[in-house]
């Protein structure tokens, strides 16, 4: 290819350029850049008009100048210009500029909008291109609202040249990704689809010459990892005959990365292996065929020695999916041990160079955790924790802590496996995961001498962290007493050791372990004169620290005046505490969420002692039980332990919170904690019911079953067992016969460690989930709101207002309660008007609501007072004044709130059903305002 | 995708491309960010990373980083071959692609880029039919200002930059050329 025809002879652009690179100093760079704004900024003042290759070339500029970081704040116009023209060039840089500088001044956005609107109607392809290449790389809201129902057309039109038809294509899914609400997928979806047979253009023009598709000998990649990708939207077919050639697909590309590579190059195993693993993501998704399961693990097993690290990193982290997905997982387990001497293969020989794969190896070996191989895993990653990056040392040492606890048969093992923890990584060893021992410790009767005995061997060593120090203050502190009959450990050694740390400790750590001072006056008489010498040395009783100096002096005190009784009782061994789940669990799931965000809790660990960790001290001593703001995990361990009573009452507490949304946590006590998802489509609603296990213990004998006396509900059947810390699902589909006002309500049954458990839910299926939204001209709403005018046709009711009224959460308010919200309908713009249509099996209803918020408006004394006549209010025509033409009062905390519902029932419940849907707005008067509804 | 930066070894942003609305500040910040963690990854590292809830996807050619943020469900190593078609692409168009070539003519790069992928997917992965489409795109522009070619340079980017090549660190991206005879039939 010649290269003397690139240049499109900009000749100024290429010595400017060169200008710039020349420069010695970033001094000189900028003033050559201001020098050349200024040329530019003059030749487009000019008063000689500019021809279209002098704009071109400045706009050129000007885009390398942006490019070089600088800020450009003009030539936007000229740039707009230049789309306008007829010269593809220019118009080309024209798009260009705009696609990589986007303003959102509003004015250019319509004239830029014109100039695409121009050239996708000019039946010139290139130009079509050059306008939806725009579109879809600048893809923005404005954009969308734009053109997101003309693109369809172009798309299905007859006569659009294929390769515009591919831009339009790819323009609209664009489009779709970002302003879902603005494409009109629904009407265009079928004709859309069509396409796909004969359109799918790569598939047509692939046909025609398929080495063209073909990328270092792997037959058209790209297309198979897209078709591959497309399937996983599908669950897996369930005709025999299309599922037995989906396997056989799969299995081919299965075999195919057992062949001997066609080529060394790197590309060809590239493009073979992003075709396998989008096939094995698919089978992972299909989760239902054992021996394709079982062969993706093998060939992941095979990549886990892989010299290749992409190839390492990739198959851990599908590895990871594979063993955590529920039915996999035991085909995973079959092959534990070849993964884990892969894994250790691949630690010691690749491992130390690259911190993301060797995190995604411990994510795959948290993942493929068990009771089964726990202590191995935890053995694994404790030998790992010694060389680990420090980037991930805290993750691991969560990691291991949680398994520990949840594997540990044996609780001795446990007790080791933590103090190693804080052995090989104090440092990393955050709060709760030292609360959770001792929680663990005191809950278990038959761990707590092993504990002593460990506790205060490893305090022996010279130098130990001091979160040791602390989980051995708080531990021979409370069962001390366990070891004291051997010599070696007697009450004054134990006493000696750990004074000999109080030193070198952090105020926090002193003042527990002045804490554990006066539990050892209580434990062992013998050693209280020479504690209170301590407690009455000077660097106590005149500590500068007003905490540690508190408690030397309150300690010593209740020492010297509490008999013997007293001080049993005050210095009790501490009561078990309430399972719940694992705080440590929750701290992972934080650390891991979005955005991995640098760790929030740095001030808790802070060493000197701040206000949450004098809370947390005096907290264990439980001498101030009263939790603070800020609470911590202490103080949240220490809360009343209300033990879940057999509930047979409905709970209706987060009912209200659903009315205008479908998902959230319907209930939640101690054991479980409720979920619901769902989704409703006329007449139709699904719900997924999520019962998570809170504790770390089974619930046996589970069952669920749902009352409803008006809809008809069908609940799949459950497992009858949730594994501790585990989630199960269930399904209920829920048919809306006709209007109805009682809401169904959940039964669960249970067992959890011996006592049945009872608990009533009702379900948040409201009437006004079979809402479908209608949109609706102004013109239509006030004919149906005029013809619906009869008394019976309207409810109204009034909100007492305790929020402000803030218009997007009405907006959102509005939307979730299921009508379509009208925008430009009503003359007053602070009022809110929407329309839909009830679906049940037996009717349909239309209905129109109203809101009127009063922002002005106050009434002192709410409900009662008269509402005034609004004349701006249109709608009154044939009503009996009191309740339209109205403004209803509220305003902040003090106003009050109107809300009119209008509603015919094809039945006769009139009035009522309406009012239902009215009460159905939350009373906490988020929306607070006049809600007017017609049916 | 959601956008794809090309930068120098020294950290300088060669082009930049947006798939999503971001402010200019947002998009600064997501460069910056994104450069000093890609440098100070070594060589035989893997060439994938999390970052924020995206995934990033780089290969080194030569002096030149091409850089692409991709989602959670977009395949790895795909990317990584859109990243290698397009630097085969530069390669074909200019002719043994330097960074220099990208500098100067950043223009075409966009241009070959648009062709290739289309709001962050790819949108046709024939080399032949891009680059074709580059050709006529080429062809176009000629017959509308030939005049203007009487002042393309010659070939060499120093030369046509009318500066002076020695200072200029000029290190040719080094490519493998595809096997396939086919390609180089169509091109040459």
């Amino acid at each position: 290819m010649p290269a003397v025809s690139k240049g499109d002879g900009m000749r100024g652009l290429a010595v400017f350029i060169s200008d710039i690179r020349n420069c010695k100093s970033k001094e000189a760079e900028i003033k050559r850049i201001n020098k050349e704004l200024a040329n530019i900024r003059s030749k487009f003042k000019g008063d000689k008009a500019l021809d279209g290759y002098s704009k071109k070339k400045y706009v050129c500029k000007l885009l390398f100048i942006f490019l070089l970081g600088h800020d450009i704040d003009f030539g936007h116009m000229e740039a707009v210009n230049l789309l306008s023209s007829n010269k593809y060039t220019e118009k080309q840089i024209g798009y260009l500029f705009i696609s990589v500088l986007v303003n959102s001044n509003s004015d250019l956005i319509r004239l830029i909008n014109n100039g695409i609107k121009n050239d996708l109607a000019s039946r010139n392809p290139t130009f079509m291109n050059l306008a939806l290449h725009c579109i879809a790389n600048v893809g923005s809201r404005e954009m969308a609202e734009a053109f997101a129902s003309e693109i369809p057309r172009v798309l299905v039109a007859g006569d659009t040249m294929d390769s515009v038809k591919q831009s339009a294509a790819l323009c609209l899914l664009r489009l779709n990704r970002t302003s879902p609400d603005l494409v009109p997928m629904g009407e265009w979806t079928t004709r859309v689809v069509h396409l796909l047979n004969d359109q799918h253009l790569i598939v047509t023009s692939a046909s025609i010459d398929l080495q063209d598709y073909t990328y270092y000998f792997v037959a058209a990649p790209w297309l198979s990892v897209k078709l591959l990708r497309l399937l996983q939207c599908y669950p897996p077919p369930e005709d025999a005959a299309l599922r037995s050639r989906l396997t056989e697909c799969l299995e081919t590309i299965l075999n195919k990365a057992q062949e001997p590579p066609k080529s060394k190059k790197v590309q060809h195993s590239n493009a073979k292996n992003a075709v396998l693993f989008e096939a094995i993501a698919l089978i992972i998704h299909h989760d239902s065929e054992p021996t394709l399961l079982v062969r993706a693990c093998n060939q992941l097993g095979q990549f886990l020695q892989h010299r290749e690290t992409n190839l390492r990193y990739l198959a851990l982290e599908s590895m990871c999916t594979l063993a955590s997905s529920e039915f996999s997982h035991e085909a995973v387990k079959t092959h534990m041990e070849t993964v884990i001497n892969a894994l250790k293969v691949s630690l010691a020989q690749f491992g130390s160079r690259d911190v993301s794969v060797r995190q995604r190896a411990v994510d795959l070996l948290y993942a493929m955790c068990d009771r089964s191989n726990a202590k191995q895993i935890v053995a694994e990653m404790l030998s790992y924790l010694e060389t680990a990056d420090y980037s991930i040392r805290e993750e691991i040492v969560l990691k291991v802590a949680i398994l520990a606890e949840k594997y540990a048969v044996d609780y001795t093992w446990y007790v080791d496996t933590i103090l190693n923890l804080i052995r090989i990584a104090g440092d990393y060893v955050s709060e709760e995961v030292w609360y959770r021992v001792i929680q663990i410790v005191i809950n278990r009767d038959d761990v707590q001498g092993y504990a002593a005995k460990t506790v205060f061997e490893a305090l022996q060593a010279p130098a130990c962290h001091e979160n040791l120090v602390k989980v051995g203050g708080y531990i021979l502190g409370e069962f001390g007493n366990l070891i004291a009959g051997d010599s070696r450990s007697s009450p004054l050694v134990q006493f000696n050791l750990l004074h000999s740390k109080f030193h070198l400790c952090s105020v926090p750590t002193r003042a527990l372990l002045l804490s554990a001072y006066i539990k050892f006056i209580n434990l062992f008489p013998e050693v209280k004169a020479t504690i209170q010498d301590v407690l009455r040395s000077d660097s106590q009783l005149r500590n500068a620290d007003v905490e540690l100096q508190q408690r030397a002096v309150e300690y010593l005190r209740l020492s010297c005046i509490a008999s013997t009784d007293i001080l049993a009782t005050v210095l009790e061994e501490m009561p078990p505490f309430p399972e719940r789940e694992s705080s440590i669990l929750a701290k992972l799931k934080k650390k891991k969420g979005p955005g991995k965000l640098p760790d929030m809790d740095d001030s808790r660990r802070s060493v000197n002692g701040s206000t949450d960790s004098t809370h947390s001290f005096t907290d264990v001593l439980n001498l101030n039980p009263a939790p603070s703001s800020g609470a911590n995990l202490l103080i949240d361990v220490f809360s009343e332990s209300s033990a879940p009573a057999a509930a047979t009452d409905v709970s209706e507490e987060n009912f209200p919170r659903f009315v205008c949304k479908n998902n959230g946590v319907i209930y939640e006590n101690q054991l479980l904690q409720i979920g619901l998802k769902s989704e409703y489509r006329q007449n139709l609603g699904r719900m997924y019911v999520f019962y998570g296990n809170k504790t770390s213990t089974q619930f046996l004998s589970f069952s669920s079953s749902v009352s409803s006396s008006d809809l008809n509900v069908h609940s799949k059947a459950v497992d009858p067992v949730i594994e501790g810390g585990a989630q199960m699902q269930q399904i209920l589909n829920i048919e809306c016969v006709s209007d109805f006002s009682d809401a169904p309500v959940l039964n669960i049954q249970f067992r959890y460690g011996g006592a049945l458990q009872n608990i009533a839910v009702k379900l948040p299926v409201m009437l006004n989930k079979f809402f479908q939204p209608t949109e609706m001209m102004s013109q239509d709403f006030f004919q149906r709101w005029k013809q619906l005018g009869a008394p019976q046709q309207e409810v109204q009711k009034i909100f007492k207002a305790k929020h402000p009224m803030d218009t997007e959460v009405a907006k959102a308010k509005i939307l979730g309660f299921g009508v379509a919200l009208l925008d430009g309908v009503d003359p007053n713009p602070a009022n809110f008007v929407g329309a839909g249509v009830v679906h049940t099996k037996t009717t349909q209803v239309g209905c129109l609501l109203r809101l009127e918020p009063n922002m002005q408006a106050q009434t002192p004394n709410g409900n009662a007072a008269p509402p005034a006549t609004d004349p701006s209010f249109p709608f009154g025509a044939g009503l009996p004044g009191s309740h339209l033409g109205i403004c209803s009062r509220c305003r902040g905390e003090q106003g009050d709130g109107f809300v009119g519902l209008k509603g015919t029932w094809p039945k006769s419940h009139e009035l009522k059903v309406a009012f239902d849907l009215a009460s159905f707005l939350p009373p906490d008067g988020r929306v607070c305002e006049r809600l007017l509804l017609r049916t | 995708m959601q956008f794809m930066l090309l930068f120098s070894r020294q950290g300088k942003l060669r082009l930049q491309k947006w798939y999503v609305p971001l402010s200019d500040k947002e998009k600064k910040k997501i460069t910056r960010e994104l450069v000093q963690t890609v440098l100070a990854r070594k060589p035989k590292m893997c060439s994938f990373l999390e970052w924020r809830d995206l995934k990033i996807v780089y290969k080194r050619y030569a002096s030149l980083y091409f850089c692409c943020a991709i989602e959670d469900q977009d395949n790895e190593l795909i990317t990584l071959e859109i990243i290698h078609r397009y630097v085969e692409l530069l390669d074909k168009y200019f002719g043994s692609v330097c960074e220099l070539d990208i500098i100067f003519n950043f223009e075409k790069a966009y241009f070959i880029l648009d062709e290739f992928l289309l709001g962050g997917e790819a949108q046709e992965t024939s080399k032949k039919n891009v680059l074709k489409a580059i050709e006529q795109a080429d062809l176009l522009q000629e017959n509308i200002d030939f005049q203007m070619r009487l002042f393309a340079g010659s070939r060499d980017p120093a030369q046509r930059a009318g500066g002076n090549r020695t200072d200029i660190n000029t290190i040719f991206i080094a490519i493998h050329t595809p096997p396939s005879a086919s390609y180089s039939a169509v091109c040459s």
